[in-house]
């Protein structure tokens, strides 16, 4: 697959102090995740993305596009929901997402009908009349997302978008994200201190720390590889079935009161579990699956 | 795609010419300014003037209508067009002008910064170049409709009615008033972007495009005096646009600074606001 976003030793000096240092990745994931802590510099990334920011060294391609060449077309190419509240307050949603589309080139009456649309895919059809300065905080985020996607981007950069969300609204936020990362037509770059919003919707996963990739990893690919990793509580002889499982190929590790750990090969059906202890009649307390969680990758790290 | 279907589908349709596209603000601003009854108001006030002068060029050059109402002849052989009816008419629509962009200016740029709405202009195929010259045709078009656009009218109006040696031999008039007009309505206007850019309160930042002009000559009279020179009078912007005035249409008044000085002035004004503009029409805000 074509790489969306590629880094070639891309570098950014606000003045004597460099922000981002000889950042080297391809993405080509649907949905990319951006972690890392304050001041990492994600932002800084995203903004230069956008052509916001001169680059000191190195270079980045979009889409196979160089951002300092192509700055305007690429821009066609983006849709981007910042961080901050980033509104006209003295505008009707629908008049702000309607200007935002002409703005990125769509007619006049097309940029109308894309308005009401996005507007409503987005949830806010029933308030798209009202003044944006009267709108709540999670209203404003789905506006602004509305803005964002209201000339079809074929990459849409999210900053923060759960930002101030209650849980409900939270969970509309993400399943936007995951509806549009289905559809096929765009990719999303979800930039996010909530590790479990950039858990739940994305594939790829990119953390920077004082302005470095501290770690690349393609979620889909560590969830199928620590898909191995079991822990049992048992009530009964469990010497006995450790040994049969190590027979069939487990790896397994008693720490005591019953528990184990194992490593499953990757063949290893989990039924084969349930056989063994039946025939010994081991009584099965709790078993699940270990695996790394975002939170674990991410704090390894940061202290790398 | 109907409005009820509320799933996401790409756009697949035309785009608009990327040169076009900074008449989008202009558009959406006027919208906005004729919804305020004042400013409606107000702009019908900027013609009273110019229809007055309409009046008069038709009265000076039909004086048998004047007699038709028992006003004696010598008595109506005062009314003549001269070059110093244009520059009135500069002066009277020049003051309009200048109230109305203390009142619309400051509401252009500053709502954008106030509510950070920078980085959705500049994340588009739109530049800064585009935003501040779409945010500038606001003033540009609302000046000139009270400022040479009736101007010219009323040249055409009287060329007609004189006839066509008076048209030629006062053919400059009219390159008089659009330049003139011309020069005041983009000094006007980048000041008013520059503070409205720089002040983020609407109220502050109207308030301080009529100081500029006050302050500017009174500390310039301040200086004069102290000084003991007349190059103090290049800070009332009043004194160098009458300078300039007077010279393009031709009227005999010393204000003590020179025309070349006062074009020199202009553009230096000019400069400074379009730089302040620039460093602040940015897609994020350098906090330093």
């Amino acid at each position: 697959m074509d790489p969306v976003i590629e880094l070639a030793g891309l570098s950014v000096r606000f003045g004597n102090r460099e922000i981002l240092h000889n950042l080297r990745v391809a993405l080509s994931g649907r949905t990319i995740g951006l972690l890392g802590p304050n001041g990492a510099g994600k932002s800084t990334l995203i903004q230069t993305i956008l052509g916001f920011v001169p680059i000191s060294a190195g270079s980045a391609n979009i889409f196979g596009h160089d951002i300092r060449q192509q700055t305007r077309e690429l821009r066609a190419l983006i849709g981007y929901m910042p961080e901050n509240d980033s509104f006209i307050a003295n505008m009707t949603a629908v008049s702000f997402v309607r200007m935002m589309g002409e703005l990125a080139g769509l007619p006049h009456d097309a940029a109308l009908e894309r308005a009401h649309e996005v507007l409503f895919y987005v949830g806010l059809g029933e308030a798209r009349y009202r003044l944006l300065g009267t709108y709540s905080l999670g209203m404003k985020q789905l506006a602004k997302l509305a803005q964002a996607i209201v000339h079809g981007p074929r990459l849409l950069i999210l900053d923060e978008p759960t930002n101030g969300l209650d849980p409900p609204a939270r969970q509309r936020m993400i399943r936007l994200i995951k509806e549009m990362k289905q559809t096929g037509s765009m990719h999303i770059v979800v930039c996010s201190h909530l590790l479990r919003d950039v858990e739940e919707t994305c594939e790829e996963v990119l953390i920077l720390k004082q302005g470095r990739i501290v770690h690349y990893s393609n979620l889909e690919e560590e969830r199928r590889a620590n898909k191995r990793f079991v822990e049992l509580e048992t009530v009964g002889d469990e010497k006995d079935f450790a040994g049969a499982l190590t027979a069939l190929g487990c790896e397994c590790v008693g720490t005591g009161l019953g528990r184990l750990k194992m490593v499953l090969p990757a063949e290893f059906e989990l039924r084969e579990i349930y056989r063994l202890a039946a025939e010994r009649d081991l009584q099965l307390r709790r078993l699940n699956y270990r695996r790394d969680t975002l939170e674990d990758i991410f704090l390894k790290a940061m202290e790398a | 795609m109907a409005v009820y279907k509320r799933t996401y589908a790409a756009y697949q349709g035309s785009f608009t010419p990327a040169w076009s596209r900074f008449l989008i603000l202009p558009r959406y601003s006027f919208a906005r300014l004729w919804q305020s009854r004042f400013l409606v108001m107000f702009f019908m006030a900027c013609f009273f003037y110019p229809l007055g002068c309409v009046g008069y060029i038709y009265l000076a050059n039909n004086l048998s209508i004047l007699s038709s109402f028992g006003i004696p002849e010598p008595l109506g052989n005062v009314l003549k067009v001269q070059p110093s009816l244009f520059l009135y008419f500069c002066w009277v629509q020049a003051a309009f002008t200048y109230l109305l962009t203390a009142f619309v200016g400051p509401s252009l740029i500053s709502p954008d910064l106030v509510n950070g709405a920078m980085p959705l202009y500049l994340c588009r195929p739109f530049s800064r170049t585009e935003y501040i010259a779409g945010k500038m045709s606001v003033l540009v078009f609302l000046l000139s409709l009270v400022t040479w656009v009736p101007g010219l009218i009323l040249f055409v109006i009287q060329a007609s009615l004189a006839g066509w040696e008076w048209t030629k031999a006062n053919l400059w008039i009219a390159g008089s008033l659009f330049i003139g007009f011309t020069v005041w309505i983009l000094m006007l206007s980048l000041l008013a972007l520059a503070l409205s850019a720089w002040i983020k309160w609407k109220i502050a930042a109207g308030g301080l495009v009529l100081g500029v002009f006050f302050a500017g000559a009174g500390f310039g009279t301040a200086l004069n005096s102290v000084m003991r020179t007349q190059y103090g009078t290049l800070l009332n912007l009043t004194e160098v646009m009458f300078t300039i005035w007077s010279k393009l249409f031709r009227w005999p008044e010393d204000t003590g600074i020179s025309v070349e000085a006062s074009w020199i002035c202009v553009g230096v004004v000019c400069a400074t606001c379009l730089w302040l503009l620039v460093r602040r029409v940015r897609a994020f805000e350098v906090v330093k």
